[in-house]
């Protein structure tokens, strides 16, 4: 088991609980997504996952350890964490941001060696964005951009990923592009926990779906299981029509 | 383009004293040389790791001739061939072609001074180049935890209570640490963004201590204290003495080698908290370090010199253009154009007029107009 949730309670101040007994299971080779309504926790979550926040019941285990036990590079090399695709301060090319996921394989003192460079590159290879690799981040698109973090996190050489909704800001075909090839490197071997807004993503790219409202799960399982209309309305409150694998909002009754 | 032959060519003008700025001139036209060069699609020869090679060697031969060069500049110019030579003569006795005094002003006058100002402003540009990353923002300079406000202070405490020479270094570099304890105590105070605390807590430890100056400035005595305070502000080079080197050397060597060998590491704080953490960096230790380091030396220059400004600033700004933001090549290239800008600053200020124009002037007079400049040139792209 790669990811272990049990019952896991998290609060910001004593008794206003964010997270209520979360209990779920992911693994290696599962595409992830996790659904619910903006504000039901899961960033909180995520940071929860990641080690960056103390529970306040319940455990993470990561590959069968408890994850309160991994120092903070133990964990990277575990998990990497790919953020939402915003613009750094800074203008750094393609490459020097990605070769960044070399981090935790390197002492403190050190700088990254030609062979982390040479796989750093493979990698930018084998996402189609070698051309890319000398350019300034300012100068390329938010999809391209995305592929670049992810690459980061493939760099670090990490099995389980973890993304905080990672095609939000990009275009409709960027969207699926970037979820296409996502769902290529979990059948390559890769675990990715996912949040979205886009049921209709899920439907087509997810192996398994929590649904969360209110800080608890409602429903976990199978895409076709979870995404039904009655989930939808319960979390979202839409009425929602659903023919096949396609998802029709139902405008009149808004 | 045959760097070498380049500077050979213009070794003679080097003899003058408007040859460093003149060193500084080839250089950038080298470097607009390189911006207007098309990008050519041979990778292999021409990667921009390798060529940000050339301009790191580039730039510390423009370091070791203007290094060289402020030697033989000043009031008393001696040439550059009898500098060598003076120098050389130190380690092995050589057949004296100079006269006494040219060596007395080399080696007691010009070579203390010429070695602070390329720390100093090694050390100053460092501190803001890092500070820059750490608090994810670029209009950053090393005083923002209030050090050198905090060293103002001591300094003209020091004056006031006539510390004597040394005493007012001390207590400058003293009270420039106790400032950013300060700091950074109110600022673990903070609960839950601990850069923007840093920077709030700074900017309250940095007023107060102005503040406190101002009051010391208004009890102290006009015809000699206040004057005293007022040019101790405003920065200056001229009384650094060999001796001083002695406190000055260990301290910087202390800061700045831990940083240089940190540098890659510093690219990954310049990211989000939370990505950084997850790049499996401990935030705290590291952000502690660099803290501890940039402090040691911001406050050491400022107890040796006064209050020199836009070094820290401008000069990160200007290094990012040429090499780019990756601190493997970026640290080194702030230290060397930063060590050469102010050995340039500071034989400008000894010898623009015929007595000294305080260093801190002049930085600031061309710091805050180059700036605007590299600001408005924003948009360009990476070179």
């Amino acid at each position: 088991m790669s990811i272990e949730v049990k019952n896991l309670c998290f609060s910001y101040y004593p008794g206003q609980e964010v997270l209520k007994g979360l209990s779920f299971t992911a693994e290696i080779g599962e595409m992830v997504y996790i659904l619910g309504p903006n504000g039901v926790g899961k960033s909180t979550l995520f940071r929860c996952l990641l080690g960056q926040a103390a529970l306040s019941g319940g455990e993470v285990r990561i590959c069968g350890k408890n994850a309160a036990d991994y120092t903070p590079s133990q964990l990277a090399a575990k998990m990497a964490y790919i953020p939402q695709v915003g613009l750094p301060s800074f203008n750094y090319s393609v490459r020097e941001m990605a070769v960044m996921g070399r981090t935790v394989h390197l002492s403190p003192f050190a700088s990254p060696s030609s062979e982390d460079y040479r796989i750093t590159d493979e990698v930018l290879r084998r996402l189609g964005i070698e051309a890319l690799a000398d350019r300034g981040i300012e100068e390329i698109s938010g999809g391209e951009r995305q592929l670049m973090l992810i690459a980061r996190a493939l760099v670090q050489q990490s099995q389980i990923l973890i993304m905080d909704e990672p095609t939000a800001n990009l275009d409709y075909g960027n969207q699926i592009r970037v979820q296409a090839r996502m769902k290529k490197l979990v059948d390559e071997g890769l675990l990715i926990l996912q949040s979205s807004h886009n049921p209709q993503h899920a439907l087509l790219f997810a192996d398994k779906v929590i649904a969360l409202k209110n800080g608890q799960i409602v429903a976990v399982g199978s895409p076709l299981e979870v995404i039904t209309e009655e989930n939808l309305y319960l979390l979202y409150g839409l009425r929602v029509k659903k023919l096949g694998n396609l998802l029709v909002p139902d405008i009149e009754a808004v | 383009m045959n760097i070498n032959s380049l500077l050979k060519d213009n070794f003679s003008l080097l003899r003058n004293s408007k040859g460093c700025l003149f060193c500084f001139k080839i250089y950038n036209l080298y470097m607009i040389k390189k911006a207007c060069k098309p990008i050519t699609k041979d990778a292999e020869t021409h990667s921009p790791m390798s060529r940000n090679r050339q301009k790191l060697l580039f730039l510390g031969i423009i370091f070791v001739f203007v290094f060289f060069g402020s030697f033989s500049v000043g009031r008393y110019p001696v040439p550059p061939w009898d500098v060598l030579k003076i120098i050389i003569n130190e380690l092995i006795p050589l057949e004296q072609t100079w006269n006494d005094q040219m060596s007395l002003v080399v080696l007691n006058i010009r070579l203390p001074r010429v070695i602070a100002a390329a720390l100093i402003g090694c050390a100053l540009s460092t501190a803001g180049g890092i500070y820059q990353g750490m608090f994810k923002n670029p209009m950053v300079s090393p005083d923002i935890l209030g050090s050198s406000a905090g060293a103002g202070f001591g300094a003209a405490l020091g004056i006031l209570c006539a510390f004597g020479y040394y005493g007012i270094s001390i207590s400058a570099f003293i009270f420039g640490l106790i400032a950013v304890i300060v700091a950074v105590a109110a600022a673990s105070r903070f609960r839950s963004n601990v850069t923007l605390g840093l920077v709030l807590a700074g900017i309250m430890i940095g007023s107060l201590f102005q503040a406190c100056t101002s009051f010391i400035k208004l009890v102290a005595d006009p015809t000699d204290e206040l004057p005293a305070i007022t040019y101790w502000l405003m920065g200056s080079l001229a009384s650094i003495r060999i001796y001083d080197l002695q406190m000055l050397l260990p301290v910087m060597l202390v800061g700045l080698i831990p940083l240089f060998f940190l540098r890659w590491r510093l690219n990954v704080i310049t990211l989000s908290e939370e990505e950084a953490r997850s790049l499996g960096v401990n935030t705290k230790r590291i952000r502690i370090l660099v803290i501890l380091c940039a402090t040691l030396v911001t406050a050491a220059s400022v107890a040796v010199s006064g209050m020199i400004g836009w070094v820290g600033l401008v000069i990160p700004h200007f290094a990012r253009k040429l090499v780019g933001c990756d601190y493997k090549i970026l640290l080194p290239a702030i230290m060397l154009i930063g060590g050469s800008f102010l050995m340039v600053v500071d034989n400008v200020a000894r010898t623009l007029t015929t007595s000294e124009v305080p260093i801190g002037i002049l930085t600031a007079f061309i710091g805050a107009p180059f700036f605007l400049y590299l600001i408005l040139q924003g948009g360009k792209k990476r070179l």
